[in-house]
């Protein structure tokens, strides 16, 4: 760039400098309500990321200015401008190039100057309400720092004839120049272009008129420059783009050899000057030049000769098989239809030089679309699984010529390791996330499900992967993720990590992964995020800013955390133990149960658990949100969700009808009181000698109000001391024998869409079984209400008498009470179902819990407790105290 | 013409060097930083450099001293946090004007002081004027990229108030430095006109901008000629380049921008980049050897220090000074 000339120097993230040599300056203008009625409908509807997109395509076009208009009187044009710069901001890609602030409305021109950080160019301002306001108009610009256009308009109008022009504009830069102190070169005259060839005498001249002025200013007002909408000239002509795409181009060339050096123009309405029908020349040069006074005519004569092509482009819906094959292929990943791609796939490798070229042309073609579209929020997750599915049977179907050729191999995005560590069994949100990121051309190397901490280690260094995915549900899972984090540290091993999985959070991440690691840690919880995160990481331009950017706001998160938790008051365990709930014993009279003791159920028939349920978790599971079945109707993922539940239909009705999976639940209700405040003893027998088990309860220490008790499970069972006979319940369902056969049938079929189904629609089941077995323990085996009639949304919303508290989840969060469930029940010997050493259930799709019959037995989360309780536990339960403290980890203060 | 416009014709002028380095030696304390005045203030002080302007002044005028004695022609006041914006985070935006004043005011009864003793080389005060910590034009959160933590009104009136409080305490120049979002900078400038206006104020403005790593480009992602361009819109004393790099590493942008403006250009880098400890290793003779390299090339007009740099680096800085021609100023040709 060179210094010391008066040129025209505008800015984005990049320069733009306009000097005499500097070919015509193209302006985009499809970001443009007032042009583009695709523009409009994102911006009434609030879609900004597409709307983006929008930005992209003209940056991407070769656009050299952004032209942005937001003046339409349904929308709030200053805050749509000001939102919509701000998004422009965040894309380095779009935001190198300087912005055109488009307005009418002063207000919006102000919005919009406060929020570019470059020199922006005001569009426009003009004398049309006088001397005094166009001053300070211009001083405001001025000052704000951007340049302008001025439109040839007065307090008397429009210019519309070579004089006015040129009186206007002289006037308009005598204004800034000598009085406002502008930099002529930052002044840019608008000489209006009207349409030629509308049949009225007094158009005849317009083009002539607007070539004329562009000479003159380049002659008379030094440094200024000459711009214009050029679309305008061919007003007449709308319906035949042939002749307006000629008409556009001859002013372009007239007008440019005038002086005209900057526009609007839209490069897909513009042909090439040398390449416009000699005859069409003529006759569109006669109507721009006025050169006869038949020209209009001529030209309308020639222009109904002309079949316009441009436009006739109807297809019929579901004929997408007669498109050409890119196309096709395309179609069939978008729309996840796997119907043909083998045969489309067969013909592509038939006409590509190799068969790798298929994938990494046309398939990965269809992907990126695909990833476009999921990345802007027009797809959503079930279709881009879908998608994948469609990929895979592609590739399954080349894979034995590539290898047949023995040279090929594909270049990845970037190899990432996934895995559910060791001690948990749950995978479904990892294969999602996998999937995913597999369509996004990562390489996914998935270990699989309890994974131990050297296996990770050492896939990762011989793999070489970039990134570390990290997966788990239960809580021990954490403590796992913060040993891969410790030993990655202790190897020097810089391999960036993402956690993921349902008690991960931000915050655990943040506070106790992050410390322990000398790389990036992120918490991705959902897998449209782990797609940018995992290509922010990878970026090679960039990816240290984001991880530095990652590193500081997850510093800040902590600090924050840590200085939140200090507020929370707890009181020592003596105290909450004197503050736990007081239920009154002496007016209670617990129902003697129906049975007692261990019973098996081998084999549960689901068609009755099908009406328990409850739908919403699984569209969750999919990251559909929203609540069953309004979310069937959602505006947004309504659509989406429809397919899915479809889908999920077919293959529930296909395992129901060839009973694809075996149901087993053991449970029992046993003789129990409280001892001691928070233990539960459970007898052999109603002589209550013996105990023969005992549950440990945790109570919660954070300091109450007066009047709110520190609840523990143990204070819904009646104490010895009382007298009272209380019982306790004990159960564990599980749907999941069968389900990793199933899934791994559909996985080897390349279906990885069916294979999470099955796993999803297993855990579903699962919760129903754990319903269905609680009703019926309260009416039937305990039998403590008789007349229950309550429907499946009652259920969901527990609307019934008693809980089923689960370890593991808030009221007792800790998982070790599994093992006494197991020794109670003799889970493993009944139904075959098992602990993990992080006491995960296998399989996965299993639920284990107690019950609890006391009418005013509730939810709750026990939350933080203090080292004193951790003392206690681990002494009643005769525990090393570091072993208790790794059990109760996520819950001590 | 002012005063610094015409010393700037003649010479090469040195700009002093870290304020903040040369206070850690002084090792304050929470009590020190108080001082009598803001025993009772709610939230802790220690930490907050610009109020020791008002309770341990003495400091800071021996910190002016100590550089005007090793030849820096101009020093910085004591400001670069002293916006309602920075003082926020301790609860002292009621003190902002007072703060701008009495910073001014110190450096300038110093400046005055050595101007008195030889008034062939006469002394001026820059008002340091930060970035804030907000960026008008990047979103904090990466999850919500449209968001701003603050808006270009409420840096205009920040900086309004601290630009109110310079001038009359009586500073030189105004110094918008360590640009690191171009639009703060522009809210800073925006500012300054106004007031200029409306006060009918000659004074003069710098501006430095900040590149902040090997990319060559600003945190908010501007070329170096993007960022001349814009800012260029209110005339400028000097454009150039501080903080973030060393004296070699910012070489190249110098380059770019001695091609990129007509006007005088300014650099004060780090002394090197930071050791693992956040220290500034680099010695005075180091820091003036790679200064020697801009000054062979003639590519500035006003040099001096930032992060790390001290009286030792500036005396080096200022005896090379000596030796070396200023950049020409390019002449406009119409």
């Amino acid at each position: 760039m060179k210094a010391g000339t008066k040129y025209l120097k505008l800015s984005g993230l990049e320069p733009l400098v306009v000097t005499p040599e500097t070919n015509f300056v193209n302006i985009g203008e499809r970001t443009n309500v007032t042009g583009s009625r695709k523009f409009l409908r994102l911006i009434e509807q609030g879609d900004y990321n597409a709307a983006v997109e929008v930005a992209r395509d003209q940056v991407d076009g070769g656009a050299q200015i952004l032209d942005v208009n937001m003046d339409e009187g349904m929308i709030d044009g200053a805050k749509a401008m000001t939102t919509y710069l701000n998004l422009l901001a965040a894309e380095p890609d779009i935001s190198r190039i300087p912005i055109m602030i488009d307005s009418s409305k002063w207000e919006i021109i102000v919005a919009g100057l406060k929020v570019v950080q470059g020199k922006s160019v005001v569009n426009s301002i003009s004398l049309k309400e006088g001397e005094e306001n166009f001053i300070k108009q211009a001083n405001t610009i001025r000052r704000y720092g951007a340049a302008v256009i001025i439109m040839a308009f007065d307090e008397d109008g429009q210019a519309d004839t070579l004089e006015r022009r040129i009186e206007i504009c002289k006037r308009s830069y005598d204004v800034l120049v000598d009085v406002v102190g502008f930099p002529p070169e930052d002044i840019i005259f608008d000489p209006n272009i009207f349409p030629v060839a509308t049949g009225m005498d007094e158009h005849k001249n317009n083009a002539v008129d607007f070539f004329k002025t562009a000479a003159w200013i380049r002659e008379n007002l030094p440094h200024a420059h000459v711009s214009g909408g050029v679309s305008n000239v061919s007003f007449s002509f709308r319906g035949n783009n042939k002749v307006r795409e000629a008409m556009h181009s001859a002013f372009l060339y007239h007008a440019i050899q005038h002086g005209m050096n900057m526009g609007i123009v839209n490069p897909t309405m513009l042909e090439i000057y040398d390449e416009i029908e000699p005859e069409l020349l003529i006759r569109v040069e006669d109507v721009l030049l006025n050169k006869r006074d038949d020209a209009t005519e001529r030209l309308l004569d020639f222009a109904e000769q002309i079949v316009d092509n441009t436009t006739e482009r109807k297809l019929v819906v579901k004929e997408w098989r007669a498109y050409p094959l890119q196309e096709r292929i395309t179609h069939a990943l978008v729309k996840g239809i796997d119907e043909f791609i083998v045969e489309d796939v067969e013909e592509a490798r038939l006409l590509a030089p190799r068969p790798i070229e298929v994938i990494e042309q046309n398939l990965m073609t269809g992907m990126n679309v695909v990833g476009d579209l999921f990345g802007s929020g027009k797809m959503f997750l079930p279709q881009v699984v879908k998608s994948a599915r469609v990929m895979k049977r592609a590739v399954a179907h080349l894979l034995p010529f590539i290898e047949a050729e023995k040279n090929g191999k594909q270049e990845a995005a970037g190899k990432i390791l996934m895995a559910t560590v060791k001690g948990d069994v749950h995978d479904i949100g990892k294969n999602i996330v996998g999937v995913v990121l597999a369509c996004n051309n990562y390489e996914i190397i998935d270990l699989g499900v309890m994974v131990p901490l050297e296996k990770i280690i050492t896939t990762a260094i011989e793999e070489e992967v970039d990134i570390i995915g990290l997966s788990g549900l239960i809580t021990p899972s954490l403590d796992e993720m913060i040993y891969v984090a410790q030993e990655l540290k202790r190897r020097d091993l810089t391999i960036p990590l993402m956690i993921g999985g349902a008690t991960t959070s931000k915050a655990h991440t943040a506070v106790k992964i992050a410390p322990e690691l000398t790389s990036t840690v992120i918490h991705v919880n959902d897998a449209s995020r782990a797609v940018t995160v995992a290509g922010s990481l990878l970026n090679k331009e960039s990816s240290q800013l984001y991880k530095d950017s990652i590193r500081s706001e997850y510093e800040l998160f902590r600090a924050k955390f840590l200085d939140r938790q200090e507020t929370k008051e707890h009181i020592d365990i003596e105290t909450a133990r004197s503050r736990k709930l007081q239920l009154d014993w002496s007016t209670y009279e617990p129902k003697t149960p129906n049975q007692l003791g261990v019973q098996v159920i081998a084999d549960q028939n689901l068609d009755v658990l099908l009406p328990f349920i409850d739908w919403s978790p699984f569209f969750r599971s999919w990251d559909l949100h929203g609540h069953y079945p309004a979310i069937l109707e959602d505006a947004i993922v309504g659509e989406q969700a429809i397919e899915l539940f479809a889908d999920a239909q077919v293959i529930l009705s296909e395992i129901l009808d060839k009973k694809l999976l075996t149901a087993k639940a053991v449970f029992g209700v046993f003789p129990a009181n409280t001892v001691d405040d928070d233990d539960i003893e459970v007898y052999a027998d109603d002589s209550r000698k013996e105990a023969q088990v005992k549950f440990l309860t945790l109570r919660q220490q954070l300091k109450k109000r007066a009047g709110k008790a520190n609840i523990a499970l143990a204070d819904f069972i009646a104490p010895k001391e009382t007298g009272v006979q209380d019982y306790i319940g004990s159960f564990c369902v599980s749907t999941g024998f069968g389900t990793a056969e199933l899934a791994k049938a559909y996985e080897d079929d390349n279906d990885d869409y069916n294979a999470i189904m099955v796993k999803a629609l297993a855990d579903r089941l699962a919760e129903a079984f754990a319903e269905y077995l609680h009703k019926e323990v309260r009416t039937k085996a305990w039998g403590y209400v008789a007349d229950e009639a309550l429907d499946n949304e009652a259920l969901i919303k527990e609307a019934y008498k008693g809980i089923r508290p689960a370890p593991g989840y808030p009221a007792c969060p800790d998982h070790l009470e599994k093992s006494t469930i197991w020794d109670l029940l003799q889970v493993e010997e009944n139904i075959g179902v098992t602990l993990t050493e992080s006491l995960a259930m296998w399989p996965a799709a299993s639920v284990s819990g107690y019950y609890f019959a006391h009418p005013d037995a509730q939810y709750f989360g026990v939350g933080k407790i203090t080292q004193d309780q951790v003392v206690s536990f681990s002494k009643r339960k005769n525990i090393d105290l570091k072993e208790a403290e790794k059990w109760l980890r996520p819950n001590i203060k | 013409m002012t005063a610094i416009e015409e010393a700037l014709q003649k010479n090469i002028l040195v700009l002093d060097g870290a304020m903040g380095t040369m206070l850690q030696a002084y090792k304050f304390n929470e009590a020190d930083f108080r001082g009598d005045r803001f025993t009772d203030h709610p939230c802790s002080l220690q930490g907050n450099n610009d109020m020791l302007s008002l309770t341990q002044p003495e400091a800071i005028k021996t910190i002016h001293r100590k550089y005007f004695e090793v030849g820096a022609d101009i020093v910085e006041t004591n400001t670069f946090s002293s916006t309602s914006i920075g003082m926020g985070d301790y609860e002292m935006e009621a003190w902002v004007y007072e703060l701008n004043f009495e910073s001014a005011k110190l450096a300038r009864a110093v400046a005055d002081e050595f101007t008195n003793a030889n008034p062939n080389k006469p002394r001026f005060v820059a008002g340091s004027i930060g970035p804030t910590n907000r960026t008008a034009s990047m979103s904090p959160d990466v999850n919500d990229p449209g968001y701003r933590a603050v808006t270009f009104d409420d840096l205009v009136i920040s900086y309004s108030e601290q630009v109110q409080g310079l001038v009359d305490g009586g500073s030189d120049v105004l110094l918008v430095e360590t640009v690191f979002d171009t639009l703060n900078a522009k809210a800073a400038l925006f500012a300054i006109d106004a007031l200029k206006e409306k006060n009918n104020w000659d004074i003069p403005v710098m501006v430095s901008g900040t590149i902040t790593d090997a990319s060559g480009r600003t945190l908010s992602g501007q070329t170096v000629e993007a960022f001349v361009i814009s800012v260029s819109h209110i005339p400028l004393l000097s454009i150039g380049f501080n903080c973030a790099l060393g004296a070699d590493q910012l070489l190249p942008y110098l380059r770019a921008l001695s091609q990129a403006t007509e006007g005088c250009t300014s650099a004060h880098p780090n002394a090197g980049l930071p050791n693992a400890f956040g220290a500034y290793d680099q010695t005075p003779e180091e820091m003036g050897a790679l200064i020697t390299k801009y000054l062979e090339e003639n590519l500035i007009n006003i040099i001096g220090g930032c992060c790390g740099s001290t009286p030792d680096h500036i005396a080096q800085i200022a005896a090379v000074a000596r030796l070396h021609q200023p950049r020409k100023i390019q002449q406009i040709s119409i």
